[in-house]
This record gives C-alpha cells, sequence and structure tokens, in this order.
C-alpha cells in the first residue's frame, strides 16, 4: 500500500483550507504532582488533529510528564497526581469508565530509546493487533504486518528476515520497527518522547521524514532537546519551562520571532 | 538581553555589528567625498574614492562568509536568526550604496575639466546632504536597535526624492536651452539619480533594522515621490 499523501490534499490552496484545525486533544488547566513536587502548572493547550506538535523546554521542565498525561502513562507511576481536564476528540480521559488499554491503543507511544520486544521482526508488529484482536486470520495478519512495516518505511529492509529478532537491527531501524509496532493497531495520536536521540543523523532523516508523512494521517506529539529537529519536523511548538507552558504557537512564529523573553533565550542558547 | 552560554558565539553576533558599522562608516564617507570630488573637479581625489570602494567590497565578502558560517556552525535562531539575515541583507545595501558613490566619482573624473552651471551643484549638494545623514540615521539605528528611528529614515526618503525631482528638471532645462550643455547635464542626471538610489538603499536598511528588531516589516506603503519616470518635457522652455 503505498502511504504517501495525495498529491491533491497536499496541494490544498490556502483559500480551500480550513481555517482552523480541529483539535484532537484539548488541555485545560493540567497540574501534576509527584508527590509534593509540583512538575506541571495549569496547563492549557489545544492540540491539532493530522499535524505534528513539538514540546520543548529544558530538562525537567515538565514536558515529559504532560506528554506522558496524554496516554495516561503517568497512572502507573504512584506518587503521581494529575489534575485538570484532558479531552481527546471532546471525551475525558481520565474518566473513571475509561479502560486506559484502551485509550493506549488509540495512543500510540515512540521512546528515546528503541525498545523493541525480544521477539522476531514479525512478532514485534504483529503483538498489538493480536492482543487487541484486530485481525481474523493469519493472512489478514500478514497483511496488518506488511502495511505497518510499510507505513514505517522499513519493509523493503526487512521482508526477507521477519522471523530474524527485533533485537538485532540497527539503532535506526529498530526504532522504525517501534513505530511499525505502534502504528500496527491504528491509533490516532502517536507520541514520541525524543525518538531520534539515541539515532545517527541517517536514521534520524528516515524518522522525520517518516513524521511527515504519517501527519496526514495521524495526530503526532514528539517531545525532542533539537530545537532544529522541532523547526523541521512540526507545525507547532511548544515551549516549556519550570512546569509552565510558557508560549504555544506555530513552528515559524516560534523559531523567528517568539512572544516570550523566555522563549527566546531558550532557544537561542541564553539560559540552560 | 541576556548573553549567551556559548561565549563565541556571543562574539561573534558582536563580531557582524562591529563590520557592519565599519561598512556603514567607510559607505557614508565614500558618498561625501565622491561629491567632493565633484565639486572640487578634483580628479586626483575623485580616483582615490574610486579605489576606496574596493574595502567595501572586501567587508561585504567577509561578512558572507562569516554569515554563512554560522549559519552552518551555529544554526541560529529568533532573534539572533534575525540579526545574521539582516547583517547579509544591510551589507548587501551598503556594498551597493559604495558602488553608487564609486560611480559618481568616476563621472566626477569624466566631467572635471567641464565648468558647472552653478546653481546645479547646489541641488546635487543638497542631496548628498540628505542622502548621507540619511545613511548616518539609519546606521546609528541598527547599532542602536531602534525601530522608530529607522522608519523616521523611511519616511523621510521623501525629501530626497524631491530635491531629485527639481535637479532633474534642471537639467532638463539646461539640455535644452543648450545642446552643448547634453555631456556634462546627462553625467549630473546620473550622479542625481546615484544619490536618489543611495536613499532607497538606504530606505531597504530602515525595513530591515524593523524586521531585526520587531520579527515584521514595515505595514503599508513607504511615502515616494519621485516622479521622474512619468515625466516629459518637450517643446521650448517659456
Amino acid at each position: 500500500m503505498d502511504m504517501r499523501p495525495d498529491p491533491l490534499i497536499m496541494m490544498t490552496t490556502p483559500a480551500q483550507a480550513p481555517t482552523t484545525t480541529p483539535t484532537k486533544v484539548a488541555a485545560n488547566n493540567v497540574n501534576v504532582y509527584y508527590g509534593a513536587k509540583h512538575a506541571l502548572k495549569d496547563v492549557s493547550v489545544d492540540i491539532p488533529e493530522k499535524s505534528v506538535t513539538a514540546f520543548i523546554g529544558p530538562s525537567g521542565c515538565g514536558k515529559s510528564t504532560f506528554l506522558r498525561c496524554i496516554n495516561r502513562m503517568n497512572d502507573t507511576v504512584a506518587s503521581c497526581r494529575v489534575e485538570g481536564l484532558i479531552q481527546i476528540d471532546g471525551k475525558d480521559i481520565y474518566d473513571p469508565a475509561l479502560d486506559p488499554v484502551q485509550l493506549r491503543a488509540r495512543v500510540g507511544m515512540v521512546f528515546q530509546k528503541p525498545n523493541p520486544f525480544p521477539k522476531s521482526i514479525y512478532d514485534n508488529v504483529a503483538y498489538g493487533p493480536r492482543i487487541h484482536g484486530l485481525s481474523r486470520s493469519k493472512a489478514e495478519l500478514d497483511q496488518i504486518v506488511e502495511s505497518s512495516l510499510r507505513k514505517a518505511s522499513l519493509w523493503e529492509e526487512v521482508k526477507d528476515r521477519l522471523n530474524d529478532s527485533g533485537t538485532g537491527l540497527s539503532g535506526g531501524q529498530q526504532q522504525r520497527l517501534c513505530i511499525a509496532r505502534t502504528i500496527a493497531i491504528n491509533p490516532e495520536i502517536i507520541l514520541m518522547d525524543e525518538p531520534c536521540s539515541a539515532l545517527d543523523p541517517i536514521a534520524t532523516a528516515r524518522i522525520e521524514e517518516l513524521m511527515e508523512e504519517l501527519r496526514h494521517n495521524f495526530t503526532i506529539i514528539i517531545v525532542t532537546h533539537s530545537m532544529q529537529q522541532a523547526a523541521r519536523v512540526s507545525q507547532r511548538t511548544a515551549f516549556f519551562h519550570l512546569g509552565i507552558l510558557v508560549e504555544t504557537g506555530s513552528t515559524s512564529d516560534i523559531f523567528t520571532n517568539p512572544t516570550d523573553k523566555r522563549t527566546q533565550d531558550y532557544i537561542t542558547g541564553r539560559f540552560g | 538581553m541576556s548573553e549567551h552560554i556559548v561565549k563565541s558565539y556571543e562574539q561573534e553576533l558582536a563580531g557582524l555589528d562591529d563590520k557592519i558599522s565599519q561598512m556603514g562608516g567607510l559607505a557614508e564617507q565614500l558618498v561625501g567625498e565622491a561629491f567632493d570630488s565633484l565639486a572640487s573637479h578634483n580628479p586626483a581625489r575623485a580616483r582615490a574614492t574610486v579605489a576606496s570602494d574596493a574595502t567595501i567590497d572586501l567587508l561585504h565578502r567577509e561578512l558572507e562568509e562569516q554569515v554563512i558560517l554560522m549559519i552552518a556552525r551555529r544554526q541560529p535562531l529568533a532573534n539572533d536568526l534575525r540579526q545574521v539575515i539582516s547583517v547579509l541583507k544591510v551589507a548587501g545595501e551598503l556594498e551597493r550604496v559604495g558602488d553608487l558613490a564609486k560611480n559618481v566619482a568616476k563621472r566626477a573624473q569624466a566631467i572635471s575639466g567641464e565648468t558647472h552651471p552653478k546653481g546645479l551643484l547646489t541641488g546635487l549638494q543638497h542631496m548628498t546632504d540628505l542622502a548621507s545623514r540619511q545613511l548616518k540615521d539609519v546606521l546609528d539605528a541598527y547599532a542602536a536597535r531602534n525601530p522608530e528611528r529607522a522608519m523616521q529614515v523611511w519616511r523621510q526618503d521623501e525629501n530626497l526624492d524631491a530635491v531629485y525631482n527639481s535637479v532633474f528638471r534642471e537639467l532638463l532645462t539646461y539640455m535644452m536651452e543648450d545642446p552643448r550643455n547634453i555631456g556634462l547635464c546627462t553625467h549630473l542626471l546620473f550622479v542625481a539619480k546615484n544619490l536618489e538610489r543611495i536613499g532607497d538603499h538606504t530606505t531597504n536598511i530602515a525595513e530591515t533594522v524593523t524586521y531585526m528588531t520587531r520579527g515584521s516589516l514595515p505595514e503599508g506603503e513607504r511615502p515616494k515621490g519621485d516622479l521622474t519616470s512619468s515625466t516629459l518635457m518637450s517643446g521650448p522652455i517659456r
């Protein structure tokens, strides 16, 4: 299956394009505490669908914490308490009636270090669809594995060795395998927590190219320490500092003419 | 403005501004000297003026190389990015100002043996003074990161245009009076046009200062007063 974005869609003229992209994730006054530590303070932000939003900020600023609120990964941290409202498509994701496992099937995540299962390449990708019962037959599962690997631009490199271990791939290939594993269950949102920080520039470029393609079908949120990467891959950028969401804006504005002095100082390397 | 964590980056950025002010100073000087060599019928001085434009060209090339290197090595962002790009643009404008002044000096050599109609030089002197002051003001606005001052320069270019219009008409009149004036007057017309163009480059610098400091270009149309492109004089002068 060719996953290249439809050129007709890409070439929509500004007049035809919708003036506002629908919001996929909406956060309202989100506060996060780790025990007594107030890690995230009154964060409110709307994240548009089918685009890449980058979270930037110095270490410990709360950007990863916020990312982990979106698929409730923070639930697994005993001392962590989340207050406020986070909605996906207008539905509260902290609603007690909502199953976090189902939520995480809709909100996939890719981590800093590639973490393939110690299983075959095939099984890494097939794992999610199997446990979520997304396929009725072996042929259908094969189809999901192939299309996921294709979407992750890995198919050509691994199609002849699907039974080899996923851990035997190079770092960049492993990361693309993890992305294939994530998209195999057809999530709506993909969270990426510094997905390229362990990769060389070529593997990084492959992931960035992949993000560019995926954003036409998925909502992508990426945490990155590389300003240049945020500038390259995202349409919107949010700057966090000391647990506060300082500024959100279009990426072109943030990197050429930010409004807040703290944003400017951070992205120009004036404080760490 | 707080300083960069990387001190050498801070020094490089400051170094760019130093070179711009050096280039700007030279360009200002060149404009004045070019006119003086014309007014004083001094071909030797005119030759020296032509030669000194090479220094501006050299500084321009050095600045371009530095900016390219900084983009490659530092990947400047936000206000730093705007400064680096602005330096590149301002240096280009100053290089053009230098070329135009050099052209005035070349014409000064060509017509050094001619007697100038007296009133004409008054107009050109006035244009030179205005162009030099505008250039100085815009360079001060650059150094002080002062967009208001830059915008003042931007609006005032109209004055230079107005003097240019009257010099233009005056020169045409001389040419119509006596065809023997045409050679000299054509040179002087180009001199006037060069000075008018220097004013335009100055307004471009003013726009760049606005971009550098505010992140956006000035809104609206710049007031323009050069009417010579649509002026035609025919028939005997009354």
